[in-house]
């Protein structure tokens, strides 16, 4: 892991080089939260004069549109043009709340225009909340600085010797060395090596080199990779025991490759050095959190969760006084009726106006009441007794509801607890292949550690109905919980335990219901559900059809 | 504005480029489905198209790129009537977009400054006769799937809302890309789609160089690299032009229409679109290879995207349906 100073070191390099060529290279992204450190760090990207701008702003003004203020005050047509078509930079503040269809829309600009310089300011806290992936693809450089801030820090401006980054040569040696390095980190995306290749050039330059050495190398992919990667280098399969069926990597055979044939050893780092160099950054939470290549751990609940009140679909409701910024629709008959009233005096403040006299504060827009889609959270039991028993029609059982949810629209997160705690093995997604590799890898064993089921499922379900989604909780257990909140072996404990968590559940108002597999129906777990004011379904004997029909029945699906 | 990639000098993914190519020779195919990972070139290979396509003539002031003033839709307010030739239209439907930015909807600053009624063509209205581009096609609002299908469907526009009452032809080739990890698509729009293709991130390490080396080369020199690979470009866009004069003179044996029965049958697609989109990729590929007569090796080399989308979803097939084709196709087609 990352010595704070490192990571600052690490960001002033970043900065320094963004503010030396930052139309080439195209952006940055900052994970950081508001603080005073942060500030400084804004001061220091000053000189390139960023425009703010927050993910609420309209599209008009980002790609230019009508100004209604200026058109209805002097009756002519105004068109203001939107900033974002002329080559600028921007900083993006709050950048993880940024809605999917901005995103889109700034990587497409970013794609058509060369010159745009984008900052992403992001400001998440939970590993889930992070800038959309279409941007955080297309930005080079990531910095997200920990710790104390040293003094004296600042970026270094350019020496008088740099020269123009356009200027470096790149050998087809470096070339090779990225693409392979990208390659062993399990980076997918070939925009990754481009960037890496154009932070080399710029760092290059920014020493006032005519050509790439070892160092720029090195600077490039510690400020590129580490964010991007996905697994480590000659890792073996067991940290990632879903990663069995994706491709195998490309032939990490850099080594032999790099400078032996090439027979120009000096100018090229040692592979296994930038391997090590981007390892020593990796985050600390990478082996944990490790994802099959190619999986977006993140996507479940972008772009598809609704918020319940929109204006754009769904049962409408009265109009609201509000403003044309390109999201919403106008209610014409509701503005006229609103303009009606006030035309004769109007009249008589402009009696040479054309047509009728409508100011900003009379325009209403449509709003309109939708059903937000359905989150199913699959809870299931994989604890020895319920492994010896049930978890194959557990498991068939979910499959079949899979089947339901599809047809649906449904989203499905899946959870499982075992052992000593439980696990989120799927985020909220729609993507039934997903769901279905990560069900069928699903192993048993182990205590019940019911509490800490519940507690990941009441935990999910209130960050997805942030999200838009309606989420209800489907557990399936044989009820004997016996491993405590903290991992101990407690029956009592952890039934207590499970207890207030039935309770937060209820609390908190989420829809619930309880699947009791267990060969006797447990009372305890009658109670459990009542706690929860969850329908409570007993099926000693039941086979995943019958699973299957118990379980719409009771959701009213 | 920048110049895009040029289109022969991407690296692989030639079954996609095929599939453009395609629908560039006749499109009447119905689009292309690209779906795969970041960063894999999708959106490269869309911009790319773009400059690869020949002009079309259009009537200078009309707001569907019509190709005659009779053509024009009656509510269009004709300026110059002139003919000019313009570059085919590839038109990006972002995520974000309302109904209104779709469909076209009442002139809200002519309704509001005047007091006229007069419409406001939307993107569809400029997408006729040219490409409608939709990036992360599965994150799209239901709402504006559903009115693009039938779009599509129809190749007509048709608005009635505030009062007005429009219609005007749209008739694109859709194209659409996305990460089918993030959301899958109704099969109703995958339907809409005439071919679907999977891309992958090559996973060969010289082809990575390649794309590296490239699209490096492409940076640093522009024009360079555009004065190398135009008449690459200017070869395909001869090639397109050519194979669309021979596509109506192409024969098609009855076995090869009946080889295109069996395979749907066998694969149990739905409906006949199936047969028709395999029937008409096949000709547009002998077209473009400059065949004379439908073969059953140009069955064999459409096939895979032509139907792998159609099959029937099994949710709980883990295969998935490119395998399944493509072991059907050799049973059928030997």
């Amino acid at each position: 892991m990352s010595v704070p100073a490192d990571s600052w070191h690490r960001a002033a390099l970043g900065l320094s080089l963004l503010l030396f060529d930052p139309h080439r290279l195209g952006g940055l992204h900052i994970r950081m939260r508001a603080d005073p450190a942060r500030d400084r760090v804004l001061n220091a990207l000053a000189p390139l004069a960023p425009r703010r701008v927050h993910p609420g702003i309209s599209d008009d003004q980002l790609f230019g549109g009508l100004d209604l203020t200026a058109t209805l005050r002097t009756g002519q047509v105004i068109e203001n043009t939107g900033f974002f078509y002329q080559p600028c930079c921007i900083m993006l503040t709050m950048a993880e709340r940024c809605p999917p269809g901005l995103a889109a829309r700034i990587a497409q600009q970013m794609d058509t225009d060369a010159g745009h310089c984008l900052i992403a300011l992001d400001e998440g806290a939970e590993p889930d909340e992070a800038l959309p992936p279409a941007l955080s693809e297309r930005l080079p450089l990531f910095i997200a600085p920990e710790g104390r801030m040293p003094d004296h820090w600042g970026p270094v401006p350019a020496g008088t010797d740099a020269c123009d980054p356009a200027c470096v040569t790149a050998t087809a040696q470096d070339q090779e060395a990225l693409t392979l390095l990208a390659a062993e980190f399990g980076i997918d995306s070939l925009r990754a090596p481009l960037a890496a290749l154009r932070v080399a050039r710029a760092h290059a330059a920014f020493q006032g080199r005519g050509s790439l050495s070892g160092a720029d190398l090195e600077v490039a992919v510690t400020l590129v990779y580490p964010q991007r990667a996905t697994r480590l280098p000659d890792d073996a399969p067991e940290d990632t025991p879903q990663d069995a069926d994706t491709p195998p990597p490309p032939p990490p055979d850099s080594d032999e490759n790099d400078p032996g044939e090439q027979g120009e050893p000096d100018s090229l780092p040692d592979g296994d050095i930038l391997v090590d160099a981007v390892r020593a950054l990796l985050p600390a939470d990478l082996l944990a959190g490790l994802v099959p290549a190619g999986t977006a751990p993140r996507s479940g609940g972008a772009g598809a969760g609704k918020a319940r009140k929109g204006n754009r679909r769904g049962r409408p409701l009265p109009s609201r006084p509000g403003r044309l910024d390109g999201t919403a629709r106008i209610d014409l008959v509701a503005t006229l009726r609103a303009a009606a009233p006030w035309q004769p005096l109007r009249r008589q403040a402009q009696p040479d106006a054309p047509g009728l006299l409508i100011r900003p504060s009379d325009i209403r827009v449509k709003r309109f009441e939708e059903k937000s889609d359905r989150l199913l959270i699959f809870t299931v039991d994989a604890s020895g007794s319920a492994a010896m028993s049930r978890l194959n029609e557990a498991k068939g059982a979910v499959e079949m509801l899979l089947a339901q949810a599809y047809a649906a629209r449904d989203h499905v997160a899946l959870i499982s607890f075992r052992g000593t705690g439980a696990d989120l093995l799927l985020p909220p997604t729609r993507s039934l292949v997903q769901t279905k590799r990560r069900l069928a890898s699903l192993p048993g064993g182990g205590g019940t550690p019911l509490a800490a089921g519940l507690e990941q499922a009441a935990q999910l379900a209130t960050q997805s109905r942030a999200r838009g989604l309606s989420p209800t909780v489907v557990i399936l257990t044989d009820g004997r919980a016996n491993v405590a909140l903290d991992g101990s072996p407690d029956r009592a404990a952890a039934a207590e335990d499970a207890t207030r968590f039935a309770g937060l559940i209820r609390a908190e108002g989420i829809g619930a219901l309880v699947i009791d597999m267990s060969a006797r129906p447990q009372d305890a777990l009658k109670q459990l559900a009542a706690h929860m004011d969850a329908p409570y379904l007993a099926l000693p004997r039941a086979d995943a059809q019958r699973l299957t029909g118990a379980v719409s029945a009771a959701l009213g699906a | 504005m920048k110049t895009p990639f040029p289109f022969s000098a991407i690296v692989g993914q030639t079954e996609m480029k095929q599939a453009m190519i395609l629908t560039a020779v006749d499109p009447g195919i119905g689009g292309v489905l690209v779906f795969g990972d970041r960063g894999t070139g999708k959106s490269t290979a869309v911009r790319a198209l773009a400059a690869l396509l020949p002009p079309i003539t259009v009537v200078e002031s009309c707001p569907v790129n019509a190709a005659s003033t009779a053509e024009c839709p009656e509510w269009a307010e004709l300026g110059s009537k002139k003919r000019v030739k313009r570059p085919t239209p590839v038109i990006d439907l972002p995520l974000g977009a309302t109904e209104d930015r779709v469909v076209g909807a009442l002139d809200i600053e002519r309704a509001l400054t005047r007091g006229e009624k007069a419409f406001e063509p939307g993107l569809l209205a400029r997408a006729n006769r040219g490409y409608l581009y939709i990036d992360e096609v599965n994150l799209l609002e239901d709402h504006i799937v559903d009115l693009l299908l039938d779009v599509a469907q129809s190749g007509e526009n048709v608005v009635e809302r505030e009062g007005l009452s429009i219609r005007h032809p749209a008739r694109f080739v859709l194209i659409g890309s996305g990460n089918p990890e993030e959301g899958e698509l109704r099969p109703q729009l995958l339907d809409r789609f005439g071919l679907s293709v999977e891309v992958r991130s090559p996973t060969d390490v010289a082809e990575r160089v390649e794309v590296i080396r490239r699209r490096d080369a492409f940076e640093s020199d522009p024009a360079g690299f555009m004065a190398t690979w135009t008449p690459q470009d200017e070869n395909v866009r001869d090639a397109i032009l050519r194979a669309r004069k021979k596509l109506a003179k192409i024969q098609t044996p009855d076995e090869i229409l009946n080889d295109c029965a069996e395979l749907c049958i066998a694969l149990g697609s739905d409906g006949l679109r199936g047969e028709l989109t395999l029937l008409r990729t096949a000709r547009a590929l002998a077209a473009f290879q400059g065949a004379r007569k439908l073969k059953r090796a140009h069955l064999r080399a459409i096939a895979p995207s032509a139907l792998s989308h159609r099959l029937r979803r099994d949710p709980l097939d883990e295969a998935g349906s490119g395998a399944r084709v493509k072991r059907i196709v050799a049973d059928v087609l030997g």
